[in-house]
C-alpha cells in the first residue's frame, strides 16, 4: 500500500523480495545497500539468527529521486525464505506494493523454487491480492554456478505468465539493480494506472 | 478473500492537526517523543525533544514488532495486543494500536510515568482515529476522483528516474 504524503512531498512504496531459503534475497539488498550513495539510502536492518540467516525480515529505504516534486522512496524487505517461517512472510506481505521473486538457479533447488512460488500466491491470496495483478518480476539467481539448470527449463517452470525476469549472480552484482529498476519502475506505472 | 489495503494519502492540513495531536501529547505525558506509525512501518508524524534518532529504522521495527505480536494475538484467539510496554534502563517505549491501522508511539523516561503515558494516549488516541477515519475517506476520494500526483505523471516521468 503506497503513501502519498504531501507535507513532506513524498511518495512511499514496499517492495518485498521472495524466494526459498538460500536464493539470495538478504544478498540482493547487501549488494544494493553496498552501491548506493549514502544520502540516498538509510540504514539496513537485519532480523537474523546466529548464523545469519533471516529471521524476520531485512529493510532498506531507498530514495530513487523525484517525480513532478515528488520524492520517491522505496522500502525493500525480504521474507525469511526457510519452509518453517511461513507465519512471519506472510506478516511482511502486508501493505506490499511491489514483489521481487527470487529463484535459486541451482537444479536441485528448482522444487523449492516451485514450492515458494505457490507459497507467495496463496499467501497474497490471502491479504486479498493477486500475483498476476500486482507488479512483479523473476529474478533467476545464482547463474555462475556450474550446477544451474538451463535458463529455458526455469521459465517453463516459474514465469509461465512471462513477466519481467532477470538473470543474475547477487554476490557478484550482476542483474541487482537491473531487477530492482524494473520492479520499482512497474509500481509506479501500476500508481499511475490506478491515479487515472 | 480479505481486501487489499488501499492506497494513503495524507494532505498537509491533515498532516497539521495529526502533528498537533502528537505534540500536545509529547507535552501532556512529558514525553521524550510521540511518533505516528502506520501498520505498513511508515513514518507519518513525530513531536518531541529525541534528535538524530534513525526514525525509518523506528518506524519499521515498530510496524514488524506489532505485526508478530498481532500475529500471537490470533495464535491464542485474540484479535489483537493493542498496547504493548517495553521498559528500559533509562527510556521506555509505548506503543499503540490505533483503529487497526496506525500505531501511536511514545518514549519516555522518568520524568513521567506509565500511568501518565496511559492516561494521555487514550485521549490521543481518540483523536488520532477519528482523524485517521477522515484520511481514509479522503485517500478513497482521491483515488477514484483522480486526485492523485500520480493521475499527472507520464512514461516519460518514470523513464527519467530510471535513466543513469
Amino acid at each position: 500500500m503506497s503513501f502519498i504524503n504531501y507535507a513532506s512531498r513524498e511518495i512511499n512504496c514496499k517492495v518485498v523480495y521472495y524466494g526459498p531459503g538460500l536464493c539470495g534475497k538478504t544478498t540482493n539488498l547487501q549488494w544494493i545497500y553496498s552501491k548506493t550513495n549514502p544520502e540516498l539510502k538509510g540504514k539496513m536492518i537485519s532480523l537474523a539468527t546466529e548464523t545469519e540467516r533471516t529471521l524476520f525480515f531485512d529493510f532498506l529505504p531507498l530514495a530513487l529521486g523525484q517525480i513532478r516534486g515528488f520524492r520517491t522512496r522505496f522500502h525493500l524487505y525480504t521474507v525469511p525464505g526457510q519452509v518453517f517461517y511461513d507465519a512471519s512472510r506472510k506478516l511482511i506481505l502486508k501493505g506490499v506494493d511491489g514483489v521481487v521473486f527470487v529463484a535459486d538457479s541451482q537444479v536441485e533447488r528448482m522444487e523449492a523454487n516451485v514450492e515458494s512460488l505457490d507459497n507467495l500466491r496463496v499467501n497474497l491470496g490471502e491479504q486479498g491480492y493477486e500475483l498476476d495483478k500486482i507488479p512483479y518480476v523473476i529474478q533467476y539467481n545464482k547463474r555462475d554456478l556450474p550446477n544451474a539448470a538451463p535458463l529455458e527449463e526455469m521459465r517453463r517452470m516459474l514465469n509461465p505468465g512471462n513477466v519481467p525476469e532477470f538473470e543474475a549472480s547477487a554476490t557478484s552484482g550482476k542483474g541487482v539493480f537491473e531487477t530492482l529498476k524494473a520492479v520499482a519502475k512497474g509500481v509506479l506505472t501500476d500508481l499511475k494506472r490506478m491515479a487515472r | 478473500m480479505p481486501m487489499a489495503e488501499t492506497q494513503l494519502v495524507l494532505y498537509d492540513e491533515d498532516y497539521r492537526k495529526v502533528l498537533g495531536v502528537c505534540e500536545r501529547l509529547a507535552r501532556d505525558a512529558h514525553a521524550k517523543g510521540v511518533f505516528v506509525v502506520d501498520k505498513n512501518g511508515q513514518l507519518m508524524a513525530e513531536a518531541g525533544d529525541i534528535r538524530g534518532i534513525d526514525t525509518t529504522s523506528l518506524a519499521s521495527l515498530t510496524a514488524g514488532s506489532i505485526a508478530a505480536t498481532g500475529g500471537l494475538a490470533k495464535i491464542i484467539g485474540e484479535d489483537e495486543f493493542p498496547i504493548h510496554f517495553h521498559q528500559g534502563q533509562r527510556d521506555n517505549l509505548h506503543m499503540t494500536v490505533v483503529a487497526k491501522r496506525i500505531i501511536l508511539v511514545v518514549i519516555f523516561d522518568d520524568r513521567s510515568s506509565l500511568g501518565l503515558v496511559r492516561l494521555r494516549v487514550k485521549k490521543a488516541g481518540g483523536e488520532l482515529a477519528r482523524l485517521f477515519e477522515e484520511i481514509r475517506k479522503k485517500s478513497e476520494r482521491a483515488r477514484s476522483g483522480g486526485g492523485s500526483p500520480f493521475s499527472e505523471i507520464t512514461d516519460d516521468d518514470i523513464d527519467k528516474l530510471f535513466a543513469d
